[in-house]
């Protein structure tokens, strides 16, 4: 699988001493609350597996304390990972050089910070700049560079402004500008958004899906807000207590949660926004009529509510020319009805839910 | 609605950059025209000393007028001679009591002093301190020298305390009061002793007197910081059930602020101990004394034993008073054991007076003179090449140039250099005032000597500062080496200044760069510590985002950290400067000449009064101009300036 952008293969980190003598015995095993009794050590990252595609959004999601934020650092080793296998575009990033990894930083990986992050002693320009100074970029070319980035995030005209005289969407644009101005493969964003108010934070993921559009990076995006993850993410991983429960789509996360983490999880989303008819459909009855509207697999359920309306008769669902099923008024309401169906014991899991 | 700006602010008109000067030419430009200008105008108005300036004889003039009215003036007759009495009576009072309780009960006094304000270990320290003090053959000075230390303290904190309660209440006070603390602790020690013979002649009371004004400062304020930061839910609550003012106050505001409080009586002992020695310039009796009596005669043993003396008191107070600020209230139980072992321990010492005898037993007593004067003989026997190769290179290579070129530039030539640099650093105001200063020094007819003393301090707050900078940027990058610097740093900055001479005396004899290698001790700790803790505030969060780009740690250092702690660095730089230059004054004990020994002389001869008051108001307007141009900290050019405002 050499052509994925970003490869991990049981990723462990473990803060604490003798950390690594704890990988490999049973007490890896351990729940990190147990662990953290039975040794001092806290589990942050556990096992983890994943694979990034070249100009794919992946989003990373789970509570608060659940290591998203050590996962990502251990990708550039910010923080040091304590085991497991590290590729960035095939390359071992565990195996490289401080050097080497700094080439890495510089030029390929960049990130942006919930706290942004931002140098308050320099004006914008030269903090959207400074990536490209550390490289040795002469001034008249770093600014040229950081000016046309400024006016690629809407923030043409404040290059002479200081941080702090910025708003707080405003001063998260200049961290944007400042990990795209060195033009990277990979951008991980850190739960860019969480300090922001609700308003501006749709305008920065709306700029973030633009932006995606525009340059086409490969994007690591943690955030603990599932709209956000649903919004933007191709495709999502859930982490609880260091490990991943389960990655897939937004469709699959709601139309086969793994367990009750992630149904509850999931459980609040508008699932006729999110599951095509793919998930409702049903081979159909005998003697039901096929005579009705026709429809691609992937419809959303939400958009497939004009034609059920048009006609009483089920809806053929398609994929490929052949017909994989048909989707009746009722099924569409069933499918509609606020409690998700896949997990019996949604109940009992309300109580983990409420944490959240 | 994707690409919306956040917010629609006007945009900032691109200035005019390609036409815009590089920002070293206008320097490089200052540099030029003040060397053209010294070569063209060298040896032209200058201002060379003369001993016979007629404001020194009209100082002279006016000091014999105070002599003859010093009993018919209705100021002195009811005003200045009564506080010199009151003055004179607490001192005599404290002094009679601590000779009364004899060396027994001092020491038990001082060991349940000690029990009380932090357990067994404390009340350990006190005893084994002040015992040393009598082991070292100084009992009765040293006693001399409490008394004076004490009854300084205890006027300082009787009208500090109140002073900076009202402050702390009061911002109009506040307001009024700061700028005067600030100029305070810039004037160096010396400079209160001339006025104070001028009004309370010599001796112990004129030295109380100028100790408690020395002293005073940092009980004010962190009295006020104290109360000022009394949590504000707790006064609405007493308020809010309805207690007066006082009852506020009483209650509420002074038992919180307590421990506070009496960090503020260390910081005021520390500072009294600094200056009671030199009072021995005035004639006050105690360790100093001895101590100067030995520096004149450069017999390094017999001044380091005083020295030392005085550093195991300045040990001792601090420490039980650093206690004490920590003290928490324990239940009845542990309060009832506190004053029993305080009880019991002075009465012991007490019960044994009788029996005991009344002065400290000499056979108890060690003689460290003559081996600490073997000591240093062989230091200067085996590291003269060493020591002497220092001082020469720091004399020739960096003191005679400087000096060289201050002295001989026209005075008006030094002057624009300050206002131009003091605008430059610290903008207009600072500029002026930094100006102003130098204009009322060349008044005083002390401009060579000024020159001279300005030479030492450049020289040493150079060496001062790059030493502090390095220390502190390797302590902030190691936590090793900053566990190994804090200790040293902790125990340096209990030491009185003066002690810092005596390292140096025995490293290098008598001299200018005595002077300087004492500034040296005394003011790295404080420029390294202030470095060290500026590196360290520089957020996480902002040093994760510089090494996510992949910086080096010489570019986090040069381009984050350091331009971040911009601040902290200027204030080192201007604590290093002020507390060298307070040290290179002290400096004329051991030969440093200038300004300094201008103030020591006009103590010691009549007809140079008015030389010495000049000196000391010089060194002043030198301190005041020292901290102006270095106060950029909070200066024009500052990004952070609008979030201070
Ligand atoms: N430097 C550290 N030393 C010790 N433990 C740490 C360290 N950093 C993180 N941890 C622990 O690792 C676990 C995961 O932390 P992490 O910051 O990765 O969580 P997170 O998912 O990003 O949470 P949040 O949503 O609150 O940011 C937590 O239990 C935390 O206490
Ligand atoms: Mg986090």
């Amino acid at each position: 699988m050499g052509t994925a952008a970003i490869e991990v293969r049981g990723l462990w980190k473990i803060f604490g001493p003798k950390a690594d003598r704890i990988i490999g015995s049973p007490d890896a095993d351990l729940e990190p609350a147990q662990l953290r009794a039975k040794t001092g050590c806290t589990a942050a990252v556990r096992d983890v597996s994943f694979e990034v595609r070249p100009g794919e959004v992946f989003v990373v999601m789970g509570l608060s304390g659940s290591g998203k934020s050590t996962l990502v650092r251990c990708l550039t080793r910010l923080i040091e990972p304590t085991a497991g296998e590290l590729r960035i575009d095939g390359q071992d990033v565990r195996a490289m050089s401080a050097k080497q990894l700094r080439e890495l930083r510089r030029h390929r990986v960049s990130m942006v910070f919930q706290h942004f992050g931002l140098l308050p002693h320099r004006k914008v320009v030269d903090n959207v700049g400074y990536g490209l100074e550390i490289q040795g970029v002469g001034k008249a070319e770093r600014h040229e560079k950081a000016r046309r980035i400024l006016s690629l995030v809407g923030l043409g005209g404040h290059e002479d402004s200081y941080p702090e005289q910025l708003s707080g969407g405003m001063q998260q644009r200049v961290g944007l500008a400042r990990a795209l101005a060195v033009d990277p493969e990979v951008l991980l964003f850190d739960e860019p958004f969480s300090a922001l108010d609700p308003l501006i934070r749709r305008d920065m993921q709306a700029e973030v899906i633009r932006l995606h559009r525009e340059v086409g990076k490969t994007m690591v995006f943690i955030t603990h807000d599932l709209s956000e993850a649903l919004k933007l993410g191709e495709r999502i991983a859930i982490m609880r207590a260091g490990a991943i429960v389960q990655v897939g789509t937004p469709e699959e996360l709601v139309g086969a949660p793994a367990d009750e983490y992630v149904a509850d999880f999931v459980r609040d989303v508008p699932r006729a926004q999110v599951l095509s008819l793919r998930w409702i459909c049903r081979a159909p009855e005998p003697g039901e009529p096929l005579d009705g509207p026709e429809l691609p697999a992937d419809t959303v359920i939400h958009d497939a509510v004009p034609a059920a309306m048009a006609s009483d008769r089920p809806i053929r669902v398609v994929a490929g020319g052949e017909l994989v099923g048909v989707v009746s008024r009722v099924d569409l309401l069933g499918a509609v009805r606020p409690e998700p169906q896949p997990v019996a014991a949604a109940a009992s899991a309300g109580a983990t839910g409420e944490e959240a | 609605m994707v690409s919306a700006p956040v917010q629609v602010a006007p945009p900032v008109e691109a200035p005019a950059r390609a036409r815009r000067l590089p920002r070293w030419v206008a320097p490089v430009a200052g540099v030029v025209a003040v060397v053209v200008l010294y070569v063209a105008f060298r040896g032209k108005a200058v201002l060379p000393h003369d001993d016979d300036a007629t404001l020194f004889h009209w100082l002279n003039d006016a000091r014999d007028w105070v002599d003859a009215n010093r009993n018919s003036s209705p100021i002195f007759l009811y005003v200045v001679n009564y506080i010199r009495l009151g003055a004179a009576g607490v001192y005599e009072a404290i002094q009679a009591g601590l000779v009364a309780l004899g060396w027994p009960g001092l020491l038990g006094l001082a060991a349940g002093l000690g029990w009380l304000a932090g357990g067994w270990r404390i009340a350990l320290v006190s005893f084994a301190g002040f015992a040393g003090v009598g082991v070292l053959g100084f009992w009765e000075a040293s006693v001399e020298t409490l008394a004076l230390t004490l009854s300084s303290v205890v006027l300082s904190l009787l009208f500090g305390i109140p002073l900076g309660i009202w402050a702390g209440r009061s911002p109009r006070v506040r307001r009024i009061v700061t700028p005067v603390l600030d100029v305070m602790q810039i004037m160096p020690t010396f400079s209160y002793l001339s006025p104070m013979v001028l009004l309370f002649l010599i001796g112990p009371a004129s030295a109380t007197i100028a100790t408690m004004i020395y002293a005073m400062p940092p009980a004010i304020r962190i009295t006020a910081m104290a109360i000022q930061r009394v949590s504000g839910v707790a006064v609405e609550a007493s308020e809010s059930l309805g207690a007066t003012g006082w009852q506020t106050l009483g209650k509420v505001r002074l038992p919180l602020a307590l421990n506070t409080i009496m960090l503020g009586v260390n910081q005021t002992i520390a500072a009294a101990l600094s200056m009671v020695p030199l009072t021995a310039l005035i004639a006050a009796p105690g360790l100093g004394e001895d101590l100067l009596r030995a520096l004149a005669r450069v017999n390094v043993g017999a001044a380091l034993v005083p020295g030392v003396a005085i550093v195991l008191i300045a040990i001792v107070l601090d420490r039980m008073t650093r206690a004490a600020a920590q003290r928490r209230e324990g239940g009845t139980r542990a309060r009832a054991v506190r004053w029993g072992g305080f009880a019991v321990l002075t009465a012991a010492g007490l019960a044994l007076l009788p029996v005991l005898a009344q002065d400290f037993p000499e056979q108890w007593e060690v003689q460290i003179v003559r081996p600490i004067n073997d000591v240093v003989d062989w230091i200067e026997a085996h590291w003269y090449t060493f020591t002497g190769f220092l001082n020469d290179v720091v004399a020739y290579g960096l003191l005679n140039p400087l000096q060289d070129v201050l002295t001989n530039a026209p005075w008006w030539l030094v002057t624009a250099a300050v206002l131009v640099f003091a605008w430059r650093v610290s903008g207009a105001a600072a500029g002026l005032v930094a100006t102003a200063c130098l204009l009322c020094v060349a008044g005083l007819q002390l401009w060579e000597h000024a020159m001279e003393t300005l030479t030492m301090v450049l020289v040493a707050s150079v060496i001062t500062i790059a030493a502090g900078l390095a220390l502190g940027v390797a302590a902030a990058r190691s936590r090793w080496f900053a566990a190994g610097l804090r200790p040293l740093l902790d125990a340096a900055q209990t030491m009185p200044s003066f002690s810092y001479l005596l390292p140096a005396v025995a490293l290098f004899g008598n001299g200018r760069f005595t002077a300087i290698t004492a500034s040296f001790i005394y003011a790295v700790p404080v420029v390294a510590r202030l470095v060290e803790d500026g590196l360290r505030a520089v957020p996480g969060t902002v040093m994760e985002a510089a090494r996510s780009a992949g910086s080096t740690d010489r570019q986090l250092l040069w381009k984050v950290q350091l331009p971040m702690a911009r601040g902290s660095l200027l204030l080192a730089a201007n604590q290093g400067i002020v507390m060298t230059l307070a040290m290179v004054v002290i400096g004329a004990l051991v030969g440093a000449g200038a300004l300094g020994y201008d103030v020591v002389a006009g103590f010691a001869q009549q007809e140079d009064y008015g030389k010495g008051l000049a000196a000391g108001v010089a060194l002043v307007l030198l301190g005041v101009m020292l901290d102006r141009i270095t106060q950029g900290a909070n200066g024009r050019r500052s990004p952070h300036k609008k979030r201070n405002a």
